[in-house]
């Protein structure tokens, strides 16, 4: 006989995102949703108290001497079960965090509740591609890379214009796409690989460094600028150091003022639960949300793992291949529009095109 | 770890009324090993314990040290006993347990206590304990005040009738509601081994300060820990705020009254607060005076989350000294919300802080109206929006 603190409590099992505020330690949204969690839990009716027998005595004349002691049983609920002696029926829920976030950056922070731990743990090391905006100011340099740093130089900007700004992340763009076709180890020279890089699908195998799979300029209004990115691996000071490198790029200085995280897989920021909504029942509609992306995930897990077993059979390798393919070309079907010029930079067409977007 | 085997009275001849209060307690695993109260017990068991402890190092073994502790007890308390040692087993003696005996004899066996020596939950000492159920019937959690070191000890030590009541009495006689009793005794469970001419003398001193009936019974509801401090702590307080501040009595009074806290805790941290007021915010005296006695809560507020509120309202927002002291319950809200409410009002064009010009906004109603209140008519957008505009912070 399940009590409703249990029912609750199992349907917390899953998956789903949050919008991380800025300023704030990833920790503390972690902390502060446990919590919430914990309260709905713990606010449900406890079960009923076990009765015990007890023996009372009851003596039927004054002196204790007399002659008809009487011990009269009666079922009486024990203190022992009262909830201010046993406690709260539940003392943790076990909420873990996907790919963090650090304090200065906000946006998508994918975490997982109960059995979507493990799951979460496949998410993270899988090679899923994250957005990135991120907010950029020209003309001066710090020690963190942040508007709120130590500022180290100072430069001018007025040579800065949309032109250049755009060569330099196509420079940039080049750079990263020769080391995801390295990393993804194919043979470029083959029809199947081309095809995969033509549709977007190289993705890196094993431990790479951070690469950039897109990259564009959204705004352009000196001396603040905003770029879109997509990467793999990555982490937030990358990016804000790619912001100071670019800036280095065109002969200037440029801080990062912003790095917002609009997409982690196949989470998106969209569905994520702004501060008003971190509680249990929110919590759980996101988790059934996001039920069926858990389980692609949990199912690409499976079969990567028996592609690790099966290590010299080529064809359940083509298999995970294709496995991951889908999931990460349903990621660039259903992510925002500006992905599908993402991939051909190298001709001018798109550049124009992307231009006229905004 | 430190095994504390106590030496458990076992019973034997004492009713077990008197075996409860004086012999069983709930052991915490870093309390330190408790005595009897009796005195020949109290040697007898440091003896037996420093044996026991020294046993235990030699042989390893627990065991046979509680036999031997159990034993010794027996034999030097209870002399009569003794014969338990030089029992003849082949003896046909004995009583068997199929044996008819009479209702009386029945009732007045004294059956052996199945309370464990030491526990580390209070569950099994609250049904047989007067003092634990009938705290709970007052809605002590017991729980939380196990967790504490020795507070549970402590509790199963006290007795009822002696401590216990004369001191919820006393608080009633104050005025402390008997609802709230409970949350106190939670939060404080010292005021039960306070001394009751200590507490009377702290009360009449508040009275003497002409804090009325009803005040002083508020404080003590909203600061348990207020009437554990001695007359001079409380007088040094009191002292400090009428100075310093440069408050009348009376206001002081109600700040006190307001927010009993600051008698409690320590003096830096509202010195260091008062500093940070006038030289970095650069206050001057008499709008300090206005914003402490507005809103008390910033003589304990955290020095750097205020300094953060206070640095973002004034140069972010532009909102000069005199407004922030005119609406001091800025400083007390969380630093998040002023900020996204703020940005979404710029993104709108709303932010107008300034009273002389139209549109003007509030410091007060930007902070203290609930999330779709200020959407629909502070910012007259709707909720949706703003929660659309959160997600692009």
């Amino acid at each position: 006989m399940t009590s409703q603190a249990v029912r609750l409590f199992r349907k917390m099992d899953g998956l789903f995102a949050v919008y991380k505020p800025q300023g704030v330690h990833w920790k503390h949204v972690r902390d502060s949703i446990e919590s919430n969690l914990l309260k709905a839990l713990n606010s449900c009716p406890p079960p009923a108290p076990q009765l015990a027998v007890q023996f009372q005595l009851l003596s039927g004349g004054e002196n204790s001497s007399s002659k008809d002691v009487v011990l009269s049983p009666s079922m009486v609920p024990t203190l022992a079960d009262h909830p201010l002696v046993t406690g709260p029926q539940f003392h943790k829920v076990h909420v873990g965090v996907g790919h963090r976030l650090d304090a200065f950056s906000s946006g998508v922070l994918v975490l997982g509740v109960g059995k979507g731990n493990g799951v979460l743990e496949h998410l993270c090391k899988s090679h899923v591609t994250r957005d990135y905006t991120l907010e950029g100011e020209f003309g001066k340099a710090t020690d963190n890379f942040t508007h709120t740093g130590r500022v180290i130089e100072k430069t001018t900007y007025d040579h800065v214009t949309l032109d250049k700004l755009e060569r330099v992340l196509a420079m940039i763009q080049g750079a990263n796409q020769k080391a995801l076709i390295m990393y993804s180890q194919v043979d470029l020279h083959t029809q199947e690989a081309y095809e995969l890089a033509v549709r977007g699908l190289l993705y890196p195998h094993g431990k790479s460094p951070p690469i950039l799979t897109g990259l564009r300029c959204i705004h352009f209004n000196p001396p603040h600028f905003t770029l879109e990115v997509q990467c793999v691996n990555e982490t937030q000071k990358y990016l804000r150091k790619l912001i100071h490198e670019v800036g280095l790029e065109l002969r200037t200085s440029a801080v990062c003022s912003g790095v917002r995280r609009t997409r982690d897989g196949p989470f998106k920021v969209e569905n994520a639960l702004t501060r008003q909504h971190w509680t249990a029942g929110s919590i759980i509609q996101a988790i059934a949300h996001f039920s069926k992306a858990t389980r692609k995930i949990r199912k690409s897990e499976m079969y990567k793992q028996t592609a690790g077993q099966l290590n010299s059979n080529a064809q359940v390798q083509e298999q995970t291949r294709s496995q991951t393919e889908q999931i990460n070309q349903q990621h660039v079907e259903l992510s925002s529009s500006t992905s599908d010029t993402v991939v051909d930079r190298e001709t001018p067409v798109t550049l124009s095109e992307g231009r006229t977007k905004h | 770890m430190r095994v504390c085997q106590r030496c458990v009275s076992l019973l034997l001849s004492r009713p077990l009324s008197a075996v409860l209060q004086h012999s069983t307690r709930a052991l915490h695993q870093r309390s330190h090993l408790t005595l009897l109260q009796h005195s020949t017990r109290h040697t007898l068991s440091q003896r037996h314990s420093r044996q026991t402890w020294r046993h235990f190092a030699d042989h390893q073994a627990a065991s046979p040290d509680v036999y031997n502790m159990i034993d010794l007890a027996q034999k030097e308390v209870v002399p009569l006993n003794s014969d338990v040692h030089r029992i003849d087993l082949d003896a046909a003696v004995h009583t068997s347990p199929l044996q008819e005996i009479s209702e009386e004899e029945a009732v007045q066996i004294q059956v052996p206590s199945a309370l464990p020596p030491e526990s580390s939950t209070l569950r099994p000492y609250v049904d047989k304990s007067e003092t634990l159920s009938k705290l709970v019937q007052l809605g002590v959690n017991l729980w939380k005040l196990e967790q504490r070191p020795n507070v549970g000890s402590m509790l199963v030590r006290l007795d009822f009738h002696a401590d216990v009541a004369p001191r919820l009495l006393f608080l009633k006689d104050l005025g402390v509601e008997e609802s709230k009793l409970g949350q106190l005794v939670t939060k404080n469970p010292f005021i039960l081994t306070e001394s009751l001419d200590n507490l009377e003398a702290r009360v009449s001193y508040l009275k003497s300060k002409k804090f009325s009936k009803q005040s002083v019974a508020a404080m003590v509801s909203k600061a348990p820990y207020l009437l554990n401090f001695s007359v001079e702590r409380l007088d040094n307080r009191l002292g400090f705020f009428q100075k310093q501040l440069g408050l009348s009595a009376e206001k002081a009074r109600d700040i006190v009254t307001r927010l009993p806290k600051l008698l409690c805790g320590s003096l830096e941290p509202i010195k260091e607060n008062l500093k940070v007021c006038e030289l970095e915010f650069g206050f001057r005296g008499n709008e300090i005076q206005h914003i402490v006695t507005t809103v008390p809560k910033v003589l304990i507020a955290n020095k750097r989350k205020l300094t953060q509120i206070f640095d973002f309202v004034h140069n972010t927002m532009d909102v000069p000294h005199s407004l922030v002291a005119k609406f001091p319950q800025v400083l007390n809200a969380k630093f998040i919300r002023i900020r996204e409410r703020h940005l979404f009002l710029e993104y709108l064009g709303r932010a107008q802080y300034q009273p002389s010009q139209p549109n003007y906004i509030s410091l007060d109603r930007l902070v203290f109206l609930p999330d779709d209140v200020f959407c629909s008519e502070v910012a007259l957008a709707t909720l949706e929006d703003f929660e659309r505009f959160q997600k692009t912070l």
